[in-house]
């Protein structure tokens, strides 16, 4: 129970404190829904490693791999929402971002991450035409590209994510992902 | 601070040609011919609206954009360069046409714009410079305030002749 509430909290505190956030006042809607897009990408994030490893109390590891497929199908809606809002509000900016010529090195980050996770639900959609143990060390390791590179690019920005909330989620994020890694079978299997 | 940092160049450059003129007796030296031109920054050129307006001021101004213009080579101040500015401000992004402004640099090579504050957007607060006119090559530039709350940024161009 106290997991629950833990990650409700985690979830719900950064998207509340950005809604708070003093940058909203001087942007468009499409730029808002945009960031909103992200920052709630980044918050399911955090769910994503506890599911896929079983971690959460009250779940079998059937059902939590059910929801873990839905969670990263939306991540991948919520991920096109965000370039494609950002798109509208400034095209050459994204158009830099995703040409790798940004001056800003957070959008690299962020891109990096982006397909990555395009990957990983590619993969996901092969799972059982792939042999069960590349699937899983290759859906792993994107996994961790895309959690390494989401924490960096949102760590850079300053945006409408309060820091205290950003920092703490991001550390959420890493401890879960690790935490998962270290107990996935795909090493196990490795190392037998 | 800015206004020091030019001086000093200056009395630098001064002193440098004076020495330089009491070794070689006459001519101004071709060593301060070194002066590099300004490179575009990255992302620079982003939003650019090209010919927008010379106007008194941005929006309702509360922040300061300043800078100078200097030919490349001679480090020369150059008068009269058009130069356009645009932000992610408080009265609008950097899309819209309201956003942009030109000013002329004076007598001196500088110039210095009254703009609505630059909020962050994209990350960064930031703003834009874009040297337009048909003397030197276009230069655009994209400096990055050092804390958000700043009300003044600036930019020096130094300019390669066409």
């Amino acid at each position: 129970m106290l997991v629950w509430a833990v990650l409700a909290i985690t979830i719900c505190v950064p998207i509340a404190a950005a809604a708070a956030s003093p940058l909203l006042a001087w942007r468009q809607p499409v730029y808002i829904i945009a960031g909103f897009a992200g920052i709630a990408a980044m918050a399911l994030l955090l769910l994503q490693p506890l599911l896929a490893a079983g971690l959460l109390p009250g779940l079998t590891l059937q059902r939590a791999r059910r929801i873990h497929r839905w969670i990263g199908g939306a991540l991948v809606a919520l991920v096109v929402l965000h370039v494609g809002g950002l798109w509208i509000t400034s095209p050459p900016d994204v158009v830099d971002a995703l040409l790798f010529t940004s001056p800003t090195p957070f959008s690299a980050w962020g891109v990096i991450a982006m397909w990555a996770l395009f990957g990983a639900a590619v993969l996901a959609g092969l799972r059982h035409r792939l042999r069960p143990r590349l699937w899983r060390r290759v859906h792993t390791a994107l996994a961790l590209v895309i959690v390494a590179g989401s924490i960096v690019h949102a760590l850079l920005i300053d945006g409408t994510m309060e820091t205290v909330s950003k920092v703490a989620l991001c550390a959420l994020v890493l401890v879960a992902t690790l935490k998962a890694v270290a107990g996935a079978r795909a090493w196990t299997i490795k190392r037998r | 601070m800015t206004e020091v940092f030019t001086t000093r160049r200056r009395l630098l450059a001064a002193t440098g040609a004076t020495v330089a003129a009491g070794m070689s007796g006459l001519i101004l030296p071709a060593r301060a011919a070194g002066l590099a031109p300004t490179p575009t920054m990255r992302g620079g050129a982003n939003n650019y609206l090209p010919g927008a307006p010379i106007v008194e001021r941005i929006g309702a101004g509360g922040f300061w954009m300043t800078g100078t213009v200097r030919r490349a080579g001679d480090g020369a101040p150059l008068a009269g360069q058009r130069v356009q500015i645009w932000a992610h401000t408080t009265e609008g992004h950097e899309r819209d046409p309201e956003s942009h402004g030109a000013t002329l640099t004076d007598a001196n090579g500088e110039f210095r714009l009254e703009m609505p504050q630059i909020v962050p957007a994209f990350g960064q607060a930031h703003g834009h410079l874009a040297y337009e006119g048909d003397g030197f090559e276009t230069v655009f530039l994209r400096p990055v305030m050092a804390s958000p709350n700043d009300t003044t940024l600036h930019a020096d161009f130094v300019l390669k002749p066409v």
